[in-house]
């Protein structure tokens, strides 16, 4: 299996679904039994209309188990087919063609084709609708319907993330002519199916008997999502053994989780980011020597340990972490030094510098430390940092992108160019730090219609050198996804690190042990 | 009884004035909020662009007082009106489904009053007991025990108790569940099981107040010269309170349990919360936190016709119980 790499899939994925039905088992997993998971992040007003969902209860709900993408990321990284077997591209990644798995059925016994897909991502356009990923589904220009189990898919400009982009928590597939059934039903072509589910308070789920994953998927009899969202409350019901596994731990208590032995953390680092953006076109940011005293004057490592208490990992100014394809992991590191903050202050033409830096914790947990964090650290180089305490209500409508230099987090985006277009695309509205940079912007429609891997990692390997070098957004951090799991779970060696309980995906690959 | 009842009916209409001063407060108090319900349900989302049309979608756009007199009129002819999440969920979904807020509150409600319910059935009994015994082997170890106890459950914060509770009772000894997640289809007795960690949290704190107040009322009466009657025929003790006593300490007992089962109704978000027990306390800070004002509006005109309500319970008991208020000259 080794012969398939993670780029090589990219273009064709016609080995997708072998990979898929395979799953390369490492180890003979328990079928049957129960999961029940105690999560924080569920609201009163959740559905199952999968343009709404932006937190992991919802998501590991219906993504990770009653509805199913067209293609599925991997927890190693690779993408997969789910609904889709395999895929194609034309030579400019314009027109994409997917193959649908055959035989596959609704909870409700309607079959799944390419009419329901057709129907599924107009849900995202169609007037009034309100999806986060309407930007994704709004780029498509033509959906032609080839036969019931073939569709062709055109894009306005070449994307050659497009199966990527298919594996979007929001683009779940639903049954075509009764969305608004399965809406208020949940009814999925997902390895379990919807018992009861009371909208942020429970959800339950039994297994399908003759699902078309087959016994490499789905190991749980049932599944029982209890929503917890007080952590200490959460943190109870896993030590009493209430429930397997829990997500966010409060790393102040982790101590306490570490000394039982009958429950393991599970840690991994993936694109979720906490930052300091600062609008480039506004002095005195401005100017690059500013900006590059300021990546000297903050001292990173620092903050992972006080901010982050060691769960963490520097960041290098790219918001391009450990779980995206391209990520530049040999980039040399910034790192504290006083010195050259001071000495690229003195190339700005400047003796001293008085800036201010607007806070909140809403921003991420410890934001405001932060900010005091950074002004300490960066005093000793000429940086008067003056640290302005933001209210938390309304903060990312009055303060992020408004104020000239913030606190900020991002979740991060599963592939470069979905991350760069979001956020560092000249004149787009979340670049909030009014990132246009020729060079760049260049490279970004370069690579994005780029089907060569080897190409594609060279553009964007450049990229993250202009932004550590140039770039106007302080990333001093990647902050770990947390979470703990009892020893009557067994769960796989890899665990995914694209969102937190192992992608959303425990229901399908975690087993009774 | 007529006087009662022209009482009832008078106080019934004072409630209902209140009743509307409340919700204006509310109103009032939740605008003055910074941010509103567009600029929370979209988070790092809020472009200028996407808060407008979620604000132009759900009226937020007109003024304050058209929007309070529009939900007041909604309100009078009964219509409590929908969240503004379901609202949104609805536009999403082009105009299905119609869940409104009394349907989201109904459930919670009555999960809420049968935690209220459980912690009164076990509360009142302790705490009128625990007085009355206090009141009568007073200043003896036994009454100040019952004080030193039940006054510092009370003088710990509520979440403090309940994690006490869960340390003794679910982590160091695991008899009752740490979490008290119910829900529908559930058998009677699960569901009290689950309720009991999060009912005997609520009887630790409100069992003080009544207990203290049956205690010092009986103990007031003890020094009537009835009661020195009562004691020179020979009764026991016992039968002196419990039978010539209590009757005429019945009123302010009444008022103070009343109180109690109000606090149960209205004060038990952060209990609920410790718990996760889904009752209306949870919805309400859940509504609060995302400025969803049709919910939170109803949620406080529940909790302020619970204490009106009561109250009025407890005066109308009152005067009943006291024959020179019943018969006035």
């Amino acid at each position: 299996m080794n012969g398939i790499s993670r780029r090589g899939l990219l273009k064709t994925g016609v080995a997708a679904g072998v990979l898929g039905l395979t799953g390369m088992p490492l180890r003979a997993q328990t079928r049957g039994g129960k999961l029940t998971a105690g999560m924080g992040g569920a609201n009163t007003s959740d559905s199952w209309d999968g343009r709404t969902h932006s937190d992991i209860f919802m998501i590991a709900s219906a993504h990770g188990t009653v509805f199913d993408c067209l293609t599925e990321v991997g927890a190693d990284g690779t993408l997969k087919g789910e609904l889709a077997e395999s895929w194609e591209a034309s030579a400019d990644a314009k027109t994409w063609t997917f193959n649908l798995r055959k035989g596959v059925t609704f909870h409700n016994g309607k079959s799944f084709g390419a009419d329901d897909v057709i129907a599924s991502l107009n849900m995202h356009t169609e007037e009034g609708a309100k999806s986060a990923a309407k930007p994704i589904v709004s780029a498509i220009s033509e959906m032609n319907k080839i036969t019931d189990h073939q569709i062709q898919f055109v894009l306005a400009a070449g994307n050659a993330d497009f199966p990527y982009l298919m594996s979007d928590y929001h683009i779940l597939m639903f049954p075509d002519g009764m969305i608004e059934e399965a809406i208020q039903k949940g009814i999925g072509t997902g390895l379990y199916a919807v018992e009861s589910f009371d909208p942020g308070v429970r959800m339950v789920a039994k297994r399908v008997p003759n699902h078309y994953k087959g016994d490499s998927a789905g190991f749980f009899d049932e599944i029982e999502y209890i929503a917890i969202n007080d952590n200490t409350a959460r943190m109870n019901a896993l030590m009493t053994g209430q429930v397997d596994a829990i997500n966010r731990i409060d790393f102040k208590t982790e101590g306490l989780l570490k000394a039982n032995p009958a429950v393991r953390i599970q840690e991994v680092t993936g694109n979720q980011h906490y930052s300091f953006p600062m609008l480039t076109d506004v002095a005195p940011f401005d100017q690059v020597h500013v900006r590059q005293a300021l990546k000297y004057g903050i001292n990173r490592q620092e903050m992972v340990d006080k901010i982050l208490l060691g769960h963490g990992q520097v960041g290098n100014d790219t918001p391009i972490g450990p779980a995206n394809q391209y990520y530049a992991a040999d980039m040399e590191q910034l790192s504290y030094d006083p010195d050259k903050a001071a000495f690229h202050l003195k190339q700005a033409g400047l003796d001293s510098l008085d800036i201010d830096l607007s806070a909140s914790n809403a921003a991420f947990e410890g934001a405001v430390d932060a900010a005091q964090l950074f002004q300490a650290s960066a005093a000793g180089s000429g940086i008067n940092i003056n640290v302005i305490q933001e209210p938390a209500d309304g903060y990312w409508s009055n303060v992020w992108n408004a104020k000239p230099f913030c606190a900020c987090y991002w979740s991060g985006r599963a592939t470069e160019d979905w991350m760069f277009s979001t956020a560092y695309e000249a004149g787009v509205p979340w670049n909030d730090s009014n990132w246009d940079h020729p060079r760049f912007q260049e490279l970004l429609l370069t690579a994005r219609a780029e089907l060569d891997s080897d190409k594609r990692s060279e553009q964007y390997g450049e990229m993250q050198q202009i932004l550590r070098d140039e770039g106007g957004v302080l990333i001093p951090m990647f902050a770990n996804y947390v979470q703990a799991v009892n020893n009557r779970i067994s769960s796989p060696d890899t665990v995914g690190n694209l969102w937190q309980m192992d992608n959303a995906r425990m229901a399908e690959r975690w087993s009774v042990a | 009884m007529d006087n009662v009842l022209s009482i009832i009916l008078q106080r019934l209409a004072l409630g209902l004035l209140t009743l509307l001063i409340v919700s204006v407060v509310i109103f009032t108090a939740v605008n003055l909020l910074p941010g509103d319900f567009a600029e929370s349900i979209l988070g790092q989302g809020a472009t200028p662009e996407a808060v407008k049309s979620i604000r132009e979608d759900l009226g937020l756009d007109q003024g304050p007082v058209t929007r309070y007199l529009s939900w007041l009129s909604g309100m009078l002819t009964g219509d409590l009106g929908t969240s503004f999440a379901q609202l949104m969920f609805q536009t999403n979904m082009g105009g299905a489904g119609d869940v409104t807020v009394v349907d989201q509150i109904a459930p919670r409600l009555s999960n809420t009053l049968f935690l209220a319910g459980v912690t009164a059935m076990i509360a009142v009994p302790i705490a009128v007991t625990l007085g009355v015994l206090a009141a009568l082997y007073r200043n003896t170890v036994f009454d100040r025990a019952a004080n030193v106890m039940t006054l510092s459950s009370i003088s710990s914060p509520e979440f403090f108790m309940a994690y006490i509770l869960i340390l003794v009772l679910a982590v160091l000894n695991p008899i009752l569940p740490s979490l008290s997640n119910i829900y529908d289809g559930m058998s009677f007795s699960e569901r009290l099981e689950k309720t009991l960690l999060p009912a005997l949290t609520l009887t630790l704190v409100v069992t003080a107040h009544m207990m203290r107040m049956t205690r010092a009322a009986i103990i007031n009466l003890l020094a009537s010269p009835y009661i020195e009657m009562a004691r020179l025929k020979g009764m026991s003790p016992m039968r002196v309170i419990v039978k010539h006593a209590l009757p005429n300490a019945l009123a302010p007992i009444i008022n103070v349990i009343a109180l109690n089962l109000a606090y149960l109704v209205t004060g038990v978000v952060v209990v609920e919360v410790v718990f996760v027990y889904p009752g209306i306390g949870q919805l309400f800070v859940d509504s609060v936190k995302i400025r969803d004002i049709p919910v939170v509006q109803a949620c406080c005109l529940i909790f302020a016709a619970a204490y009106i309500l009561l109250n009025l319970t407890a005066d109308v008991l009152s005067i009943l119980s006291n024959p020179r208020l019943r018969h006035p000259k």
